[in-house]
């Protein structure tokens, strides 16, 4: 009963901050637009599209959560072969 | 109780959260041909030596593979997650070569950066296919090298690992940014001076890329300090300093 209270508390908390954060901010461009594409424009040279474009609607949501998949994955892979679990961890 | 401290440092970030503000990836199209294709070049050498130090010490290490897998993996991930940062009301991304720097080398961190922004560029819409070597150039060999370095000096100098590492983390960090500032700087200054203009992008690196170096550093001594902790021949293995500061400590009075 008590982990599931921290967990609730945790997941209020860090949904207070986020609506807060999201709410005041501005739109939370990256850097790659906001200072290399401003000075990149200015000289005359702004950024062209990607030769494969895939910033169209989900379609880059769905080619970062594929490449967080895999990246995941091939690190968890190696991660266990370089780091298995100890004795004690394995009977408990 | 143990939430106020959470509670404090969430109203903070809500305090401190504000205006606009002007990642490290330089979009396609930016750098004209000539520039492109010199940091090509001088991109290209670093990474076939990376190559051939992965063939001659996976003969010599079993489990050196594994290692660059992992760290190959882990600079592909971060190098492509953006991360908020209140501070400056933008995103950015830290990079991960100090530490993959420390743990297999400069090369091959120029090698394993080369595939991560190979990826990103072709799948994600990050970096470029023409700026692919300016990218890698700034965050494999610059950001990698100087991590490699400022670690190895440290060292020399008898800081604890954790403290190395950090610094090597945090100043490979900056020091990828810098490089993309310099990149930028030169090839597109035209009639403004060129450091005129490189110190104006790289003071626009300053509110997002400060937190996230210092941030970069904690990794980096985390992750040290636990491989050193959970399995140390490992790291012996890959010819790396593996006594934690206090282990040092502890050797020194003995040996006094």
């Amino acid at each position: 009963m008590k982990k599931a209270w921290t967990a609730f508390l945790i997941l209020a908390l860090v949904s207070v901050i986020t609506f807060l954060i999201v709410r005041i901010t501005p739109e939370w461009e990256g850097v790659d637009d906001t200072v290399v594409g401003k000075y990149a424009k200015e000289a005359g040279h702004p950024a062209k599209k990607a030769y494969i474009d895939t910033d169209r609607g989900d379609m880059l949501l769905f080619f970062f959560l594929i490449a967080g998949t895999a990246g995941g994955f091939v690190g968890g892979y190696y991660f266990r072969e370089l780091f298995p679990p100890r004795q004690s961890d394995a009977k408990s | 109780m143990r939430t106020l401290p959470i509670i404090i440092i969430a109203l903070l970030c809500f305090v401190l959260a504000p205006s606009t503000a002007q990642a490290m990836h330089i979009t396609e199209g930016i750098l004209p041909p000539q520039w492109a294709g010199l940091w090509f070049a001088l991109a290209i050498p670093f990474v076939a030596l990376g190559l051939r130090d992965l063939k001659a010490r996976s003969k010599q290490q079993p489990l050196f593979k594994p290692m660059v897998g992992l760290i190959g993996s882990a600079v592909f991930v971060i190098s492509c997650m953006p991360i908020p940062v209140p501070t400056a009301g933008t995103c950015s991304h830290p990079c991960g070569t100090g530490l993959s720097a420390i743990l297999i080398g400069g090369p091959l961190t120029a090698l394993v950066s080369s595939i991560a922004l190979l990826l990103q560029a072709l799948f994600l819409s990050h970096g470029g296919l023409t700026t692919l070597g300016g990218n890698i150039m700034s965050m494999g060999v610059v950001g990698g090298f100087t991590g490699l370095a400022i670690f190895r000096l440290t060292r020399l100098c008898g800081m604890p690992v954790w403290g190395a590492a950090f610094l090597a983390g945090l100043l490979s960090d900056w020091a990828t940014y810098l490089m993309t500032s310099f990149e930028l700087a030169s090839a597109l200054h035209g009639k403004v001076a060129f450091l005129k203009m490189f110190a104006a992008i790289g003071i626009s690196f300053i509110p997002t890329q400060l937190p996230l170096g210092i941030m970069e550093g904690i990794i980096t001594a985390v992750v040290y300090q636990f491989i050193a902790e959970r399995r140390p021949e490992l790291l012996e293995g890959l010819g790396v300093p593996v006594k934690t500061g206090l282990v040092q400590a502890v050797e020194g009075e003995a040996n006094v």
